[in-house]
């Protein structure tokens, strides 16, 4: 899914970024976060916890429009209650 | 085993809702039925019920063991069970909150008629029913549910068996507010539970929701990404829609929506209230 802000001022508005916390013990990597995700901030990492899961890792482009922008739809969507995002307001 | 801090604003928003020495759960990765709790546990604070009112009461099956790993009141009760307890206990208890949160097995096949006559009798309650379409806990047994043409570990043919179209049933039934939602609709889920919570009566919101192991495994969607994508793919909203046209098929539309809001009801509570009034002791 791609998104764009062509129409709007982006400098000028304040958008919500998000800080994206992941419970390492709870995913089970059932890959949704990730699918997911309408920024694809989110990624299979290589970083295994106790049970062998790939937890998902954040990779922010900016660049490219690649920002979480706390719209919590991983959260919501986990099933394992494992990721969750914290909102901020940018300056 | 869990990394999370204890400072409040540094839990997961839900933290106080979980019992989180017991995470991670045992439901499957990718199934539905965390979702459908999750929203299910945003609902209250939404329209201002708070946790100590709420009853959350399952039965028997993988969304049974929900009970277990909320920090709210609960039972998990024996299998298709869980209406009559929860009517007990609300009339018992009239101020609490009280939901039902069990599988499509245990609702509609074990407990089939109890859902039924709650339903005619208009017993205040929340129920919701996490669909899935198989017996998941058991293995991927035929369920009431399962499509026509689906796999099971009991039909390795294809079932053959219409299945139940639980909105109509529960319409047909005489529930005051039905509805129908998926494990990923997950916002108008949440809003349709803080209506429902609101409301008097018996209301039913049908959650279809995937279950990768038992049911994706045998009929070609294995990974949790394939229900979803089915989901999202095949998904229309259509509120207020009859509900005699709302089954279930294979390569057809999934009808979700809001379809029946009925007023003016009496419940049971109130039923039996009046005829408190009217009968004098002898
Ligand atoms: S949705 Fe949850 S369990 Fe699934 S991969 Fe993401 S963090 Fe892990
Ligand atoms: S068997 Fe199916 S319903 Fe049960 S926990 Fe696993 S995915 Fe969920």
């Amino acid at each position: 899914m791609q998104t764009s802000n062509k129409v709007l001022p982006s400098q000028r508005v304040k958008a919500s970024r998000g800080k994206i916390h992941i419970i390492k013990e709870r995913c089970k990597q059932c890959n949704l976060c990730i699918s997911f995700c309408p920024k694809q901030v989110l990624r299979r990492s290589d970083d295994i916890n106790e049970k062998g899961y790939h937890i998902p890792e954040a990779i922010e482009e900016p660049e490219k429009d690649k920002i979480c922008m706390a719209c919590g739809f991983c959260e919501v969507v986990c099933p394992d209650f494992a990721i969750w995002i914290e909102e901020r307001i940018d300056k | 085993m869990n990394t999370q801090t204890t400072a409040e604003s540094e839990q997961h928003p839900i933290e106080k809702w979980l019992r989180s020495e017991r995470m991670p759960h045992m439901w499957c990765a990718g199934c539905g039925v965390g979702p459908t709790l999750y929203a299910w546990i945003r609902a209250p604070d939404r329209v201002g019920i708070p946790r100590e009112k709420v009853v959350y009461v399952s039965g028997i099956g993988c969304c049974g063991r929900g009970s277990g790993y909320l920090n709210v009141d609960g039972f998990h009760t024996t299998h298709g069970r869980a209406i009559p307890f929860a009517i007990g206990l609300k009339l018992a208890r009239p101020e609490l909150c009280v939901s039902v949160i069990s599988g499509d097995g245990d609702l509609f096949s074990i407990g089939g008629n109890h859902f039924i006559h709650a339903c005619r009798r208009n017993v205040d309650l929340l129920v919701i029913c996490t669909n899935n379409f198989i017996y998941g806990m058991t293995g991927g047994q035929l369920a009431p549910t399962t499509l026509l043409g689906d796999r099971a570990t009991t039909a390795p043919y294809g079932n053959v068996e219409p299945s139940f179209s639980t909105p109509h049933l529960a319409d047909a039934a005489g529930a005051v507010y039905v509805a129908r939602w998926t494990s990923i609709h997950l916002r108008r889920l949440e809003k349709s539970i803080a209506e429902a919570l609101q409301m008097k009566g018996f209301r039913y919101i049908e959650v279809l929701s995937p279950c990768p192991v038992n049911y994706g495994r045998r009929n070609k969607l294995p990974e949790p990404d394939d229900i979803a994508e089915w989901f999202r793919q095949s998904s229309v909203i259509r509120n207020g829609a009859n509900t005699s046209e709302i089954s279930i098929e294979k390569g057809k539309p999934l009808i979700l929506g809001d379809f029946v809001k009925r007023t003016g009801k009496p419940t049971f509570y109130e039923v039996m209230k009046e005829l408190e009034g009217r009968v004098k002791p002898r």
